[in-house]
Parts: structure tokens; C-alpha cells; sequence
């Protein structure tokens, strides 16, 4: 009698550690990246946000250029890409909800979630580039071809499955009862969608976008070869830029002095706090869309 | 239910769905709109897998002449020589995929058991939470904090901090598909198996995780599936190496870097060898993915 209880504590006590395990091991993500750019903080300060120069040489860090090239790309890529996976989305679950076209169109959505980002941003590079580096030229501007436009471009196509998916799953959950009434009423399927079903899954909708919105925050390689490492502040959508994430991948091996390199971790850090908010809003709005329906 | 009636009637009489409405709009208008909309979603959805065609067509294309038996067993060459091949690549993304595996799955799926088993307590909720962040965690992030705690420590970049990096990748997948999977097994079979007599922790390891297999096997596919992609972890963690390096204390190369540090180059040999890579790797991941769904569809849980 007493082997089966030992046995059963031992159960326990497994699975209360690896619990466990995953809290420590997140706080200590956290303090590892408060502790390892404690440096650049008390140096820099509220400062580091909103300075502009970004000089290792001189030892002056300011990460407002790549806090700029971050949004400006993930907005973009946020803008471009909404439309085409509410598309998606709608096209899934209403006009083709089973059959040889749903399979299709949902096989290439998870298709292209499964491709890595480094080869995104590699098909990106020699694709991609020369054809917006003509356009650049066609409209007389200085073609770089590279840039905050080209990463914006790659970064929507690889965060369609995110948005799409998850509009989807809302759009499914609408109970038919409440499309049927506006059937009923005569509404065409434009207007059930229009006036029901996106009202009523908007906010799940929303979540789609916001977790579409942390991935593209957050996404390194495709950016990094596309955006053209330039580490001052853009001054067009077709400037070279950085972003927060691209800075760290080109920069982090050559930092040698101790500032340079807490400073690219207090990048992190930034990066690290605003993808878990985004992330988590995105999930608890998700959470209660699902209760409610 | 009723609150959910309530809920329905809201949303159709916040939209004015009044007789009047219908009335007010030609018929014709309504139809000629219906039918935009319809074929612009059907044409925003082709447009996409249209452009995914296009997408894996061209890295095949680009790809598939540069894979032969030479690609697969040899070393990069210097630029200029014809040839070579990325065998030191191929071997270092199987040993890191390896050693994130043996060290992400025990611990994933003894969170993902947890999470099955206390549903609500306060730190299952923290465990929730802590794996949401991992899971929307930015890998460039992860690789910062790796390099702090094993490159720091060790002194030199290594292939076991790229594989411990992986593995926290695939922590949050597993763990969820696991904690999903567990449960969908039914109450009544871990009764049956307790009315026997067997312990619990018994119960657990031999009648509900074997039962729930396919799914916590679907689990590990997508997370390797996930990780066997990934560069921006292993850019500071495994560095790297243009030899051929089997011990894990070394730099080590992989797959995904190869593609990184050979497409910024400006030789076309290195060109076609990253295009090489990139098809092994897709193909490598359309694989696991498609096993993946052939598992979970084979061997679902119906009771």
C-alpha cells in the first residue's frame, strides 16, 4: 500500500515541477533581460525611445528609428493583409464551407504558415525587390528596391494564416439561427454578412488581427534581408530601414563593448513586453467571444 | 439559453433589419451587390493561392537543379569552385532538432498532463498564461536569452544552445496540443481503469496518455515542423560552422543559416546552393506537416 502512494507522489511531484519549470523559466526571460540591459537603462533612460541616433561608435543609443520601422511595417502589413484574410475567412466558412474549393484554399493557407520566414524573405530578396525597385523607378523615385515597403509586402503574406484562421473560427461560431432570421427577412448573403455575421464576430475578428499584428511585430529573418539595415530614421514607406527585431539579428554578434550590446538587449526587452501584451489581449478577447457564443 | 436569445435579438434590431430597409434599396442593386461581393472573395482567395503557387513553384524551380548527390554529402566550397553541398548543414539542423526534442517533449507533455488534470487552479491559469507568451514570443528573443544563459557560460557559441533555444520553441506546442488532446479522452476510461485497482499515476501513464497518443504525436510533428525552419534563435546560439562538426559543444551549422548567410553573399554558386536549401527545407516541413494531419485524422479519438 504505501509503494502506490509513494508512487502517486511521485506523479505529483513530476508534473507540479514542470509547471513550475515553465513559470521560473519565463520569469527568468524577464530577468535576465531587465538584469542584462540594466546598463543601457540607467544610462539612457526615458531617452532610449526617443532618441534618434543610433551610433555604436560614439556609444549613443537611441531606438526611436527602429521603434518607427517597426510599426510603420507591421501597420502596413496589418493594413494590406486584413482585407485578403477576412476574404479568405468568408470565402472558408460561408460561401464554401466543404468540398474540393475549401480544400484547396485552406490546404494554401496552411501552406503558408508552414513556410519558414528565412525563405520568405529569400524569395522576397530576388523576387520581390527588382519588381519594386522598377516601380521605384518607374515613379522617379530613388530605387533602392529594398525597404520598409518590400518587408511590409513579404510580412502581409506571411500573416494571412494567422488572421485568416482565426477569423474563421469566429465566423463559425455565428449560430445559424441569427443568419437564418435575416435570411428569412429576405437579406442576401452579402447582407447577412455584412450586417450579421461580421458584427457579431468583430471582436474575434479583432483578436485575429491583434495576434496577426504581435507576429508581425516580432518576425526577424524576412525583414532583416529585406528592409536594408540602414539605421537611420526613414523618411518614406520606401526607405531603407530597421526594425527593432533586424537590428538585434544584424548587430548582435558584432556588439563587443558592454553598452552596445545591453542596448540591443533593452531592444529585447521592448520587443519582449510588447509582443506578450499584444498576445495576451488578442487571447482574452478570443477567450470571451468564445463564451459568448 | 434564454440570455443567448436576448443576445440574438439584440444584434438583429441594432442593425435595423426592418421591413422598411429592404424596401428602401432596389432589388436589383442588392443582388448586382451580393454577387460583387461574392466573386471578389472568391477572387481574393485564388489570389492567394495563386500567389503560393507561384511561391513554392519558384523555389522548386530554383531549387531542384541544385539538389544531387553532391548537395547532400559534401561541404560548402570556397566561392568561385563549381559544387559542394550543404551534408555539414543537413546533419547539424537533424542534431538540434534531435537534442530540442529529447529535451522539450518529457517536460511539454508533463505540462500538458498538468494542465489536464487541474483545469482550474491559480497556477494552472499562470502555466495558461506563461505558455501564451512563449507561444507569441518573438524567436529573436528567445536566441537573446539563450546566448545569456549557455553561449555567456560556455564561452563559445555551441549547437546544445541552439538545441535548448529550439526546444523552448516547441515547448508551448506540445504542451497545448497535449493538455487539448487529454482532454478528449473520456472520464469513464479512467474510471474503469481505477475500479481495477490500478494507481492512479498508472491510470494516467497506460490507459489516458496511450489513448491520446495521436494527438500529442500530432503535437510533436507541428512543434519540430515549427522549429526545423527557424534562424532567428540559432543566429546567436549556433552560429554556424562551414565544417563538418557533429559535437554539440561546437558552432554548428543548419539548414536555415545556411540560407541566411549564403543569400546575402554575392556568389551565384552560393545562390543556388541557399535555393538547395531552401526546397530541402520546405519539403522537409510540407512532410512533417502533412504526416501530421494524416496522424490526426487516422487515429482520432471516438469513443
Amino acid at each position: 500500500m504505501r509503494k502506490l502512494f509513494s508512487g502517486d507522489k511521485i506523479y505529483r511531484g513530476i508534473l507540479y515541477a514542470s509547471a513550475f519549470f515553465l513559470i521560473v523559466l519565463l520569469f527568468g526571460f524577464f530577468i535576465t533581460f531587465i538584469f542584462e540591459s540594466s546598463e543601457s537603462l540607467s544610462k539612457f533612460g526615458f531617452g532610449f525611445i526617443t532618441g534618434t541616433q543610433w551610433d555604436p561608435i560614439d556609444s549613443q543609443f537611441g531606438a526611436l528609428p527602429f521603434l518607427i520601422g517597426t510599426l510603420i511595417t507591421s501597420f502596413l502589413a496589418l493594413i494590406i493583409s486584413f482585407p485578403l484574410s477576412l476574404m479568405i475567412a468568408v470565402f472558408l466558412s460561408e460561401y464554401f464551407h466543404k468540398g474540393f474549393f475549401h480544400n484547396i484554399i485552406k490546404t494554401a493557407v496552411e501552406l503558408l504558415a508552414g513556410i519558414p520566414s528565412i525563405v520568405f524573405g529569400f524569395w522576397g530578396l530576388f523576387v520581390l525587390v527588382p519588381v519594386i525597385r522598377d516601380f521605384q523607378t518607374a515613379i522617379g523615385i530613388e530605387a533602392y528596391g529594398v525597404g520598409i515597403f518590400s518587408s511590409a509586402i513579404v510580412l502581409s503574406i506571411m500573416i494571412i494564416p494567422y488572421t485568416a484562421s482565426i477569423s474563421r473560427e469566429v465566423i463559425t461560431m455565428v449560430p445559424s439561427d441569427v443568419k437564418e432570421a435575416a435570411y428569412s427577412l429576405g437579406a442576401t448573403k452579402y447582407e447577412v454578412i455584412r450586417r450579421i455575421i461580421l458584427p457579431y464576430s468583430g471582436s474575434g475578428i479583432f483578436a485575429g488581427a491583434l495576434l496577426a499584428l504581435g507576429r508581425a511585430l516580432g518576425e526577424t529573418m524576412a525583414v532583416t534581408m529585406i528592409i536594408g539595415n540602414s539605421n537611420i530614421m526613414p523618411t518614406s514607406i520606401f526607405s531603407p530601414g530597421n526594425t527593432m527585431a533586424s537590428v538585434i539579428a544584424n548587430e548582435f554578434t558584432e556588439a563587443t563593448d558592454s553598452t552596445y550590446l545591453s542596448a540591443l538587449i533593452e531592444i529585447g526587452l521592448l520587443l519582449f513586453i510588447v509582443t506578450a501584451f499584444i498576445n495576451l489581449i488578442g487571447k482574452y478577447i478570443i477567450k470571451k467571444t468564445a463564451r459568448f457564443s | 439559453m434564454n440570455n443567448e436569445i436576448n443576445n440574438n435579438i439584440e444584434v438583429i434590431s441594432n442593425q435595423n433589419f426592418d421591413v422598411d430597409y429592404f424596401k428602401e434599396k432596389k432589388i436589383n442593386f442588392r443582388i448586382f451587390k451580393d454577387k460583387f461581393f461574392k466573386y471578389s472573395t472568391i477572387a481574393g482567395a485564388l489570389f492567394i493561392s495563386l500567389l503560393l503557387a507561384y511561391i513554392l513553384f519558384y523555389i522548386a524551380r530554383q531549387g531542384i537543379s541544385s539538389i544531387n548527390w553532391n548537395f547532400l554529402t559534401e561541404l560548402p566550397k570556397p566561392p568561385g569552385e563549381i559544387g559542394g553541398g550543404v551534408a555539414n548543414a543537413i546533419v547539424g539542423t537533424l542534431i538540434m532538432i534531435l537534442l530540442a526534442s529529447i529535451i522539450a517533449i518529457p517536460v511539454s507533455i508533463a505540462i500538458g498532463v498538468y494542465l489536464s488534470e487541474d483545469k482550474q487552479t491559480k497556477l494552472s491559469y499562470w502555466v495558461r498564461t506563461g505558455l501564451e507568451i512563449l507561444q507569441g514570443m518573438p524567436s529573436i528573443s528567445i536566441g537573446i536569452v539563450v546566448y545569456v544563459w549557455v553561449v555567456l557560460q560556455m564561452g563559445s557559441f555551441s549547437g546544445l544552445s541552439g538545441g535548448i533555444a529550439l526546444a523552448i520553441m516547441m515547448l508551448p506546442v506540445i504542451a497545448k496540443s497535449t493538455e487539448e488532446t487529454l482532454k478528449m479522452v473520456p472520464y469513464s476510461l479512467k474510471e474503469a481503469s481505477m475500479a481495477l485497482g490500478v494507481p492512479y499515476y498508472k491510470t494516467i501513464l497506460k490507459v489516458v496518455l496511450p489513448s491520446g497518443l495521436s494527438g500529442i504525436l500530432t503535437g510533436i510533428l507541428i512543434a519540430v515542423a515549427r522549429i526545423a525552419g527557424e534562424t532567428a534563435p540559432l543566429l546567436f546560439t549556433s552560429f554556424g560552422n562551414p565544417f563538418m562538426s557533429a559535437d554539440v559543444m561546437k558552432p554548428m551549422n543548419s539548414l536555415p543559416l545556411v540560407i541566411f548567410n549564403y543569400a546575402s553573399s554575392p556568389y551565384k554558386e552560393w545562390h543556388n546552393l541557399a535555393w538547395g536549401a531552401s526546397f530541402l527545407l520546405v519539403l522537409i516541413i510540407l512532410i512533417l506537416n502533412i504526416t501530421a494531419k494524416i496522424i490526426s485524422r487516422k487515429w482520432k479519438i471516438k469513443f
